[in-house]
């Protein structure tokens, strides 16, 4: 009698526990279940390539749909410095590094970077927390500075390593060939028409539309081509995606 | 040529169907209701893990801290961050969306699935066509006084379902969840460059947020109504049912008479 009501007990439990919020915890450690669960970012980036064109573009707006206040997010200042330096001389003396896969290695200053074709646009960025805000972006597209660099066929992701250290790591981030040569992935060294300020990510942001923000690397200081994203940081292609599991890929 | 002897059921037969159990539910019915009721369950778990990286909501193309909003839920931030009532437990805005953007995907073709399912088998055609004269005031407040009775069916058809059950059906299976599968796509930066139409549809991606919002609050009212009934109706027949398919019919009420013909309007 003991057993069937300890088995009543533990069926019912189980069944229970289940259905059970705690039981979507218990289950989402567990490594077979949380590649499942993390299976969903894959499904959804095929889903959502297979339904776009590769230069479908993200929304733009008119000067008129811009937010009054565009809000900083995540760090402000990377206040380290070299980058404190930098901001003293106005990065006069500031140079990208572009490298990895290429052919000829780039060292591009602001006013190099301001002689590429230049591409304005009003796009929306989207936080993960939830939030949007309109902003005014200009700078090169990044399929010419990689052009210009002679990047190889070899190359599969494009990495930016910026200035802002995160536990003592600089922040880096990282995205496919296919975002790398899309018509709105520029180097934005302006904001609102104006020099983008060092909240908003100084000298020079990455803008990558069709991805949520954290994609949008800010201070970024290297870029470099490589053909895999093991052995960089912990390996899953971005400061957030190795630390705390975002999606690598952001477009939803 | 032999015509076929037309007649109704003989009475022996609508006797004997008044104590057994019919065939309530098909098999696409069955299963799609139970994944559906894992997803909806995860979704508004991992949701409301969500919505609390940013509990603030905007109308419009933009929306952030500086803007104006509609509905600001901080002050509710301890409730919904108890972890009773989200996945994970813990806030993790990370581990939800990863829920979230998984089970989104059982729920929207779940959903596809079962569309074509009853459309084949005529579960929409026979189960749930609204037809006019059943939404009319006065058939609506018969059907809610009825419902205010704890009387669910109709005894000479006691399989069928009634008006507010039909709505409610309806409008859970095409307006609510259609309505977060769409929303929530056009809050997709890559969605809305593949399908730049989908943001329009919504008149920005802070309305998209706000509205997927609201038809997930109408999503957890139908799902507390839905149970309560349940359990109203009689919870072990109908849970039964929705496993076997076969429901037990509701103790036969005596037939005082047998309904007159009606007498035609002069």
């Amino acid at each position: 009698m003991t057993l069937i009501t300890r088995r009543a007990i533990v069926t019912g439990g189980a069944l229970g526990a289940g259905l059970l919020l705690s039981g979507c915890d218990k289950l989402a450690q567990q490594p077979g279940f949380r590649r499942i669960l993390f299976s969903g970012e894959k499904i959804n980036m095929g889903l959502q390539r297979a339904l776009m064109d590769r230069n479908a573009l993200a929304p733009e707006f008119t000067a008129e749909q811009m937010s009054p206040v565009f809000r900083t997010n995540g760090n402000a200042n990377p206040n380290t410095a070299d980058y404190n330096r930098h901001v003293a001389e106005n990065f006069a003396n500031w140079r990208l590094e572009v490298g990895g896969l290429v052919d000829r290695p780039l060292r591009l200053g602001l006013s190099d970077i301001g002689a590429f074709p230049q591409r304005a646009q009003i796009t929306r960025h989207d936080c993960v927390e939830g939030w949007s805000a309109i902003g005014k972006w200009q700078g090169p597209m990044l399929g010419n500075v990689l052009k210009a660099a002679g990047v190889r066929t070899s190359a599969r992701y494009i990495v930016f390593t910026c200035a802002d250290l995160w536990s003592g790591q600089p922040y880096y981030e990282s995205i496919d060939m296919v975002d790398a040569f899309h018509p709105q992935t520029i180097l934005a060294w302006a904001m609102n028409d104006k020099r983008v300020s060092v909240g908003h990510g100084a000298p020079i942001r990455l803008r990558v539309e069709r991805h949520l923000g954290y994609k949008n690397a800010k201070y970024v200081m290297r870029i470099d081509a490589v053909a895999s994203l093991a052995g960089i940081g912990l390996g899953k292609g971005g400061y957030w995606e190795d630390h705390v599991n975002y999606d690598w890929y952001a477009g939803i | 040529m032999d015509e076929p002897t037309q007649s109704a059921d003989p009475p022996q037969i609508q006797e004997r169907a008044r104590t057994a159990t019919v065939y309530r539910h098909r098999l696409a019915t069955r299963i799609w209701h139970w994944i559906n009721a894992v997803a909806i369950f995860i979704m508004i778990g991992s949701g409301i893990g969500i919505l609390n990286a940013h509990p603030r909501l905007y109308w419009g193309q933009y929306g952030a801290n500086f803007d104006h909003a509609w509905l600001d839920l901080r002050p509710y931030g301890n409730i919904l961050r108890s972890g009773w009532l989200t996945i994970p437990a813990g806030y993790n805005l990370a581990i939800s969306r990863r829920w979230h953007l998984l089970f989104a995907l059982v729920l929207a073709f779940g959903l596809l699935a079962f569309m074509i399912a009853s459309l084949i088998n005529r579960h929409f055609q026979r189960d749930l066509r609204v037809r006019a004269k059943e939404v009319g005031p006065r058939h609506l407040w018969a059907d809610l006084r009825a419902h205010l009775r704890f009387d669910f069916h109709n005894p000479d058809d006691p399989t069928a379902y009634n008006t507010l059950q039909k709505l409610a059906y309806v409008g859970a299976i095409f307006v609510l969840i259609p309505l977060m599968i769409f929303t929530g796509l056009a809050m997709s930066p890559g969605m809305d460059a593949a399908w730049p139409w989908l943001i329009e549809l919504f008149g920005g991606r802070q309305s998209a947020r706000s509205i997927h919002f609201i038809a997930a609050s109408g999503i957890v009212l139908f799902v507390i109504v839905h149970l309560t009934l349940v359990i109203l109706a009689g919870p072990i027949n109908e849970v039964w049912s929705m496993i076997t398919g076969r429901w037990k019919l509701p103790a036969a009420v005596p037939d005082p008479e047998p309904t007159p013909e009606p007498e035609p309007a002069e």
